[in-house]
């Protein structure tokens, strides 16, 4: 793909995520930026083609040690959201009924 | 088909799977369901990238994926709530070396041949990756004690990072002029930023730290938006993009919670390591010390309660016995609810997860401007760890560091209650008159104790 078509993904994707978070309450402002976090390990993806692609040593290792900072990022990211949203429960009705 | 449309075809998918999952975070009931959405956007991409013809060779990936994911598990696994802020930070700063690394191979391997705008793209990715490395780590290690949390400012440090900044800039320039010399530049790149990550980190101080990991959250999301122009891989630009403008509203959400500019916040070097001493004249007023009996006396008399903690309930690891208070009051009929100040806690959002994990439901969690109107009809006021986020000198004196900063209107109540070590002042150094209000009830001691007293009381009776 050309620059602009990228740039254009770029800019349009920007403005996607400022309204999507805008909506997000910050009663789980901690949840989204550990969220994030797992999706901006993203890069995983250029990681593997560079570790699997068997050009140099150089390249195999720096690609290694790519995959595996973004998986501790993906994985980690995603199983700590997890683990907090679990957590977030709303009032049980009824036992606040009690007079 | 082609493979290489299919690909991209999936890569859609996944991107969509992380606009819908970012979607279902607008509400705590959809919320679970949209970070399942995301981590499915996230296997598609893999399992497609697996397919790519390019790969020849499985084993690297497979043992980088072991590692890589057994880390991870382990760290989500184990991590305590207090300490999410210094987690956070460090995924930051993988997420940002592993951009560094992806775009540093991908140039090695082409020899520098890669597409002409890829220079600029190379040498930004290098740069934001690495930026983001350092400065995740600096901030890991001063949210985790290892590093002192006061600024450290070193001689001539604004002009030191302008010059690190300019020099960047120079790089990136020569990069793009003569691209024949693109593993000098890279390695240059690499060495400048990593530098500048640290001496961009190293002057802010401990009570900072939620907008600078907001910020690096905001950075390690753009490292990747990078790389994907490197590889013109659309899924990485979006994502990228997502985190990136995600970290940029949390940015600017804690500097309006603070009052404070995000300049003022990076080059201001403010704060201490905490418990600062207010300064000037010396206190003479007096308090009247309560004890926990007696605030609970008065609680059981009230129809409505507020409860506002701060990042000292935390500290004191005493969330699970206030909620077991706050229980007590409630079958009593009394009405409870829960004051939470953006900038409550380390990170954005913190305290709510800290409340969440002991079991208070998140109904009674109320953010400042729901709750702030309904102070003047409650009762009485529980303030536990919390004192600049009170202190109504934010509201009129001017000379204040507070001044002009949103804070929860518990002055407004009828009674104020304040649990408290000592008559110290806040992060701002700021002393605070409501301690001296003839409606405020001061009762010292341990957060942990005094709730613990305060149950203790509350259910003999």
């Amino acid at each position: 793909m050309d620059l602009l078509s990228l740039f254009t993904i770029f800019v349009l994707a920007i403005f996607v995520g400022f309204e999507l978070i805008t909506k997000v309450p910050p009663l789980l402002h901690t949840p989204l930026m550990s969220g994030s976090n797992g999706i901006s390990g993203i890069t995983i993806v250029g990681s593997l083609v560079a570790t699997g692609a068997g050009h140099s040593t150089l390249a195999t290792v720096l690609g290694l040690l790519a995959v595996i900072s973004a998986t501790i990022n993906v994985v980690g990211g995603f199983m700590v959201t997890d683990r907090m949203l679990e957590m977030f429960k709303p009032k049980k009705d009824k036992k606040d009924a009690k007079e | 088909m082609n493979m290489e449309i299919i690909t991209r075809i999936v890569y859609l998918v996944a991107a969509v799977f992380f606009i819908l999952g970012l979607k279902n975070l607008s509400s705590p009931k959809t919320a679970r369901r949209g970070n399942l959405l995301a981590m499915s956007g996230m296997l598609i991409a893999v399992i497609m990238t697996l397919f790519d013809r390019n790969i020849v060779s499985f084993e690297y990936i497979i043992i980088g994926l072991i590692v890589g994911g057994a880390i991870g598990a382990v760290a989500a696994k184990k991590v305590q709530m207090t300490s999410m802020p210094q987690m956070v930070a460090l995924f930051n700063g993988f997420g940002g070396i592993a951009s560094t690394l992806v775009a540093f191979a991908e140039l090695y391997q082409a020899h520098g041949d890669v597409a002409v705008h890829a220079n600029l793209t190379v040498s930004l990715s290098l740069l934001i990756g690495t930026v983001t490395f350092t400065g995740s780590l600096i901030a890991y290690a001063k949210l985790q004690g290892i590093m002192r949390g006061a600024p450290i400012v070193l001689p001539l440090h604004q002009i030191l990072n302008t010059l690190l900044l300019i020099a960047s800039v120079v790089l990136i320039v020569l990069a793009i002029m003569y691209p024949g010399e693109y593993l000098l530049w890279a390695i240059i790149i690499v060495g400048v930023a990593a530098i500048f990550g640290i001496t961009f980190v190293i002057p802010i101080g401990g009570a900072d730290m939620p907008v600078v990991i907001s910020l690096l959250n905001s950075y390690s999301g753009i490292a990747a938006a990078m790389t994907g122009f490197v590889l013109g891989n659309s899924v990485l630009i979006i994502a990228g993009a997502l985190v990136g403008a995600s970290g940029l509203i949390l940015t600017n959400i804690m500097c309006v919670a603070m009052n404070r500019s995000l300049t003022n916040v990076l080059f201001g070097a403010v704060g201490t390591d905490g418990g600062a001493t207010a300064s000037g004249e010396k206190e003479t007023r007096t308090v009247t010390n309560y004890t926990p009996v007696d605030a609970a006396i008065m609680m059981e008399q009230a129809q409505s309660v507020i409860i506002v903690p701060g990042y000292g309930l935390a500290v004191a690891q005493a969330q699970h016995v206030l909620q077991e208070m706050a229980q007590i009051l409630m079958d009593q009929g009394v009405k409870v609810r829960y004051a939470i100040h953006p900038v409550a806690g380390r990170m954005p959002g913190h305290m709510n997860v800290l409340m969440a994990e002991a079991n208070v439901s998140y109904d009674l969690l109320l953010e400042m401007d729901a709750i702030n109107d309904d102070f003047q009809d409650t009762d009485v006021a529980l303030v536990i760890g919390a004192n600049d986020v009170i202190n109504p000198a934010a509201r009129y004196k001017k000379d204040s560091p507070l001044y002009g900063m949103p804070i929860l209107n518990v002055d407004q109540a009828r009674t104020v209650m304040i649990v408290k070590r000592s008559l110290g002042a806040g992060f701002a150094g700021e002393a605070n008159e409501l301690f001296f209000d003839d409606k405020t009830m001061m009762i010292f001691g341990d957060a942990k104790k005094v709730v613990t007293d305060l149950v203790k009381t509350l259910k003999e009776e």
